[in-house]
């Protein structure tokens, strides 16, 4: 039977499990999708809602509130300005959580979790995120093609 | 220290172990690729979900 037991406890003591669910919440409100594990998810999703109804509220003793929890002042500011006022009309169930598959280094199960309407958000950071790459590659490129010529040249002195 | 009174013949190894099988995960039908996949699960071949959620595979590398 699993009476009474309202929270996971995630394998922590209880200073680290509610460190580790502020910044899941933290990441979760600055990043609109994280990628973790349902279990993980599961036991954030209450603490989001819960910030995101203090965000609704809007008045100087919620957002004092809602810094006390969070980690960043920059989580605050967008909680407040970006992310809570696109639930005006929603009351709960702010969240989805999907399960992705299976992580390759311990076979645990992954999921995301996103907060509704996060679709534009998320995909401007994989536009950008791909762009960065293809920088960093071109970049590294470069430099191999420099170096390689002068490693060219190092090697016929050695000779 | 307590011992087996009498010997353990294979047949009762046998018959212990006649239950002891895997059983083949339950498997639903992407809608988007015609591939099996896990239910409640993003598709691992194509990464839909509930007819969009994109999460990128293979075409990533």
């Amino acid at each position: 039977m699993r009476h009474r037991l309202a929270t996971k406890r995630l394998g922590r003591n209880t200073e680290h499990r509610r460190a580790l669910l502020r910044n899941l919440v933290t990441s979760l409100i600055m990043e609109e999708r994280i990628h973790t594990t349902p279990t993980k998810a599961k036991a954030m999703r209450p603490h989001v809602e819960k910030m995101i109804t203090l965000g609704k509220r809007g008045d100087f003793n919620a957002r004092r509130l809602a810094a006390s929890y969070l980690m960043t002042p920059e989580s605050v500011t967008r909680l407040f300005n970006t992310v809570a006022p696109r639930f005006g009309d929603r009351n709960g169930g702010y969240l989805r959580i999907v399960r992705t598959g299976f992580r390759k280094g311990d076979g645990a199960e992954t999921a995301f979790i996103e907060l509704l309407g996060s679709e534009k958000f998320v995909e401007a950071k994989q536009v950008k995120s791909a762009e960065d790459r293809a920088k960093r590659a071109e970049e590294i490129r470069k430099a191999m093609e420099e170096s390689g010529a002068q490693g060219a040249d190092e090697g016929k002195d050695a000779k | 220290m307590p011992n087996p009174k009498r010997r353990h013949s294979k047949a009762r190894t046998g018959n212990r172990r006649a239950h002891d099988f895997l059983s083949q995960p339950t498997m639903a039908e992407c809608p988007n690729c015609k591939e099996k996949k896990l239910p409640h699960r993003a598709c691992a071949k194509c990464g839909h979900y509930k007819g969009r959620e994109v999460i990128a595979v293979g075409e990533s590398k």
